[in-house]
């Protein structure tokens, strides 16, 4: 049959043992982190798939047809944690910017949640994420990564800065640093669980 | 004839799943996917399938799951594409979904999550 593959890698398959999947996003815009985050955690080498979209333009007359709107190529890199025996953990990190909402609707739909990765350097920047999972209803945390030579703020400032409910679990990571991205991680599950748990 | 040319990805992408452009099946990026472990009995083998079916069937296992998203990136295809491609083998039934054993809440699934991250970080 030849070889089927286009990455080169040996395949890592789930342990035959696991029966289910669920997933959580790793938000953010170009260049905050993601894929290095992903790829602290991950047991896998991080894998890349790419979805081509029609682009959700602003202000533009979708009726015009197919020459008036715009075809893009997004990535998303990707990890797993086999976290028990059963259940497999797959963390996407996912563009943050609205104009790849058609690839948001396939990414949010079941998934636990998200982690939003900002950049202090860049704040404004993390507006447009929160605002879609917010839309899409997708519950969130956030976290700090801290770039060497980026000014360092007080997280209860950088709270106020981005707006973020009282509730929103802040932590800080640095995405290159596996405790620390599990850490977060953990924040993050937690506010998930005693969300559901609290719920009428 | 001065008209730009489509994608040829998207073209490729329709071409390559017999002119569909959605699946029979609702499959997520994580939906794990596994040879069967009865194959049909007919005359469609791998050899016999269209090239995508053929490299999916190359590289699922019936030892151990991919997810559609896994599948993607493997053989280089969109994740839409793979959808498509796996509800076709899905429906003649060559390969499956791992049946979990019993059903599980979010709640009892959260948890789950919590104890295997929290297993990672001592």
């Amino acid at each position: 049959m030849g070889s089927a593959l286009s990455q080169s890698e040996a395949v890592d398959y789930v342990a035959e043992t696991v029966t289910r999947s669920v997933k959580l996003l790793v938000a953010g815009n170009f260049g905050v982190g993601k894929t290095t985050f992903v790829g602290s955690v991950s047991e896998i080498k991080p894998l890349r798939t790419e979805e081509t979209i029609t682009e959700a333009s602003v202000g533009v007359d979708d009726l015009a047809g197919l020459d008036g709107k715009t075809q893009t190529t997004v990535a998303m890199d990707f990890g797993r944690i086999t976290v028990s025996a059963q259940l497999a953990l797959y963390l996407f990190g996912t563009p943050g910017q609205r104009r790849f909402l058609p690839m948001w609707d396939d990414l949010s739909k079941g998934a636990l949640g998200a982690l939003v990765l900002v950049d202090t350097r860049r704040l404004d920047h993390a507006d447009e994420v929160l605002a879609v999972l917010e839309e899409r209803g997708v519950p969130f945390a956030v976290a700090v990564n801290e770039f060497d030579g980026a000014t360092r703020y007080a997280l209860e400032e950088i709270r106020e800065a981005l707006d973020l409910d009282p509730a929103t679990p802040l932590t800080s990571v640095d995405a290159r640093d596996r405790a620390t991205c599990v850490r977060a991680l953990i924040t993050l599950v937690e506010f998930l669980f005693h969300r559901l748990e609290s719920r009428p | 004839m001065s008209r730009p040319r489509r994608d040829p990805d998207l073209v490729r992408a329709y071409v390559r799943t017999g002119g569909r452009s959605r699946a029979t099946r609702d499959l997520d990026l994580v939906t794990l996917v596994v040879t069967a472990k009865n194959p049909p009995k007919s005359n469609v083998t791998p050899q016999t399938m269209p090239p995508d079916s053929r490299r999916v069937m190359g590289l699922c296992s019936r030892h151990g799951a991919l997810s559609i998203a896994e599948i993607a990136a493997y053989l280089d295809l969109p994740p839409s594409v793979v959808r498509i491609v796996v509800s076709d083998l899905m429906d003649a039934g060559h390969v499956d979904s791992p049946v979990p054993a019993e059903t599980m809440p979010e709640l009892s699934m959260l948890e789950e999550v919590l104890h295997g991250l929290r297993a990672l970080a001592v």
